[in-house]
């Protein structure tokens, strides 16, 4: 299969890789996946005023995964809290031009998006 | 050293240039049709045809007349397994074989099983992929016609007890096809010697063209009888018909004879070859796991796991080197290798897998070069991963609940 170029990009140079401390102020985690699948993605953002000021990730899994999760930090950054949430895996599909067969990495990327800002809220709340 | 390098041997292998060139008369000047009697044009690609079963029969000890040519493989398997139990299906209606099999041994007998209400006994492997002789003299009951083995596996390489097996089915009187596709050109392959009754082979595992393979039928004791699956000339002896491809059964027969003469060279130099791959690769990265059989192995085959990092994402990384992965995500199937998940290979170590086939072509430097890329992604990529990044931590994956998707 041929991968765009878009998805080779994200592969050859990944954006953001790499870790928060999760217990850090702030920072919410999700990890989404199993690794009998094929895809364990980790994301994390950082949170300041409500504003997600920084992001990272770490992927086990396929090109595509990769990618997806990649363009994933680069969107948040800069966005707030409540935009983050609006980040849907179709605009990840469309951006990286995955075929039918990688949809499931968008979506994996949407929920790990997804559960790092329930991360967040759940430390939020509870502080 | 020249790019792309070519490590998929298993999946097929370049044609030998001697292979071409012992073609090239048959399409142009010798083109008549094998079947044609009463000409020179015919008697010349009969000349052809038969000195290629010769030397295809040569190198599995059988006789030229033991060879029906097929397509490849995928038909031979077919007409063995389908010729078989049509002809015999007043004696029985139970077949063995294993779980390992290749696709076209599998899927034809859950073809036999669905249309033909065949009683199929997929038998499992161990550990290391291999049929245990014992377990197919206890799944033999008096309605079994034919056991089907391959002789050794495409993914792992690990080579079957065939002469074991062979031994039983001829105590038993039942008969024994073998699917031989990976091993006949590469180790040495004897119908005789291990009591082989049917045995499909392809000339583009080794270094013929593609589109072209046989099924040994063997011709006494016992005197093996198969239906055929087309209708037609009645070529082959009644079990085959359709036009022979005479440049393609010539260059078969080429590709046999070159086997037949640079085999043990070929495998003494791939094995030592491969085992550097593998030494190189574990003496630089921890967690790299062996799948299939330590010794019992193809000579140019190494399949090994990369804990962590996921297979198609290592190919992704090694795009300059064709390879094949057992991951789920190079299948159309989203199921990742039910080779290695047979052995018992967990599905995320066999997520990680990948196989090497090397070849007669294979240089040194390309393996070195190999060695040293995978080396590298791998280091790389499981600095991507939050797996390692886990074990790394003390944490046991075991432990954690992940939310299968």
């Amino acid at each position: 299969m041929a991968y765009s170029e878009k998805v080779v990009d994200h592969f050859n140079n990944p954006r953001n890789m790499g870790s928060f401390k999760k217990e850090e102020e702030g920072v919410g985690t999700g990890i989404v996946g199993a690794p009998e699948c094929g895809d364990v993605m980790k994301l994390q953002i950082k949170v300041q005023n409500d504003t997600i000021v920084d992001a990272k990730f770490k992927t086990f899994g396929c090109g595509s995964a990769i990618a997806s999760s990649s363009l994933a930090t680069e969107w948040l950054k800069g966005k707030t809290v409540e935009e983050a949430g609006k980040i849907k895996n179709t605009d990840i599909v469309q951006e990286l031009n995955l075929p039918p067969v990688k949809i499931h990495c968008s979506v994996l990327a949407e929920d790990a998006i997804k559960a790092a800002l329930a991360d967040y809220q759940k430390k939020a709340d509870t502080k | 050293m020249k790019f792309p390098i070519y490590l998929d041997n298993h999946a097929t292998t370049p044609m030998d240039p001697r292979v071409l060139e012992s073609m090239l008369p048959y399409f142009i000047e010798k083109f008549g049709n094998a079947a044609s009697r009463n000409h020179a044009f015919g008697w010349a690609a009969e000349e052809g045809v038969e000195t290629a079963r010769k030397q295809i029969a040569k190198l599995i000890h059988a006789d030229a007349k033991e060879i029906v040519f097929t397509s490849g493989a995928t038909e031979s398997n077919n007409l063995a397994l389908k010729g078989v139990v049509e002809m015999y299906h007043e004696k029985g209606d139970h077949i063995i074989t294993s779980s390992t099999e290749h696709r076209a041994v599998l899927d034809t007998a859950k073809t036999l099983e669905a249309k033909r209400g065949v009683k199929v006994t997929y038998l499992p492997v161990d550990k290391f992929g291999m049929v245990k002789p014992e377990d197919v003299r206890a799944a033999i009951t008096d309605k079994t016609i034919l056991i089907s083995v391959m002789f050794a596996n495409n993914e792992i390489g690990t080579i079957n007890p065939i002469k074991e097996i062979g031994k039983i089915a001829k105590e038993k009187g039942i008969l024994f096809h073998c699917d031989a596709t990976q091993g006949v050109g590469k180790v040495p392959v004897d119908v005789q010697d291990m009591g082989i009754d049917l045995m499909s082979f392809s000339a583009h595992k080794m270094y013929g063209p593609k589109g072209v393979g046989a099924l040994y039928v063997r011709k006494k004791n016992p005197r093996v009888r198969i239906a055929a699956q087309m209708d037609g000339g009645g070529h082959e002896r009644g079990m085959r018909s359709g036009t022979l491809p005479v440049p393609l059964i010539v260059g078969f027969g080429k590709a046999c004879e070159l086997c037949e003469q640079e085999m043990a060279a070929d495998a003494t130099r791939l094995a030592a070859m491969r085992d550097r791959l593998h030494t190189t690769i574990t003496n630089a990265l921890e967690e790299v796991y062996l799948n299939g059989h330590p010794t019992e192995r193809l000579p140019h085959n190494l399949n090994i796991s990369f804990a962590y990092v996921e297979g198609e994402s290592l190919l992704m990384g090694c795009k300059e080197i064709a390879l094949s992965s057992g991951s789920a995500c190079t299948s159309a199937t989203l199921e990742p290798s039910y080779v290695l998940r047979a052995l018992g290979v967990g599905a995320e170590l066999a997520h990680s897998s990948i196989r090497f086939g090397l070849g007669r072509f294979t240089l040194d430097e390309e393996v070195d070069y190999a060695a040293k890329k995978i080396i590298e992604t791998v280091t790389k990529l499981r600095e991507m991963s939050p797996l390692y990044e886990m074990a790394k931590e003390g944490i046991d994956l075991k432990t954690v609940q992940w939310a299968a998707h």
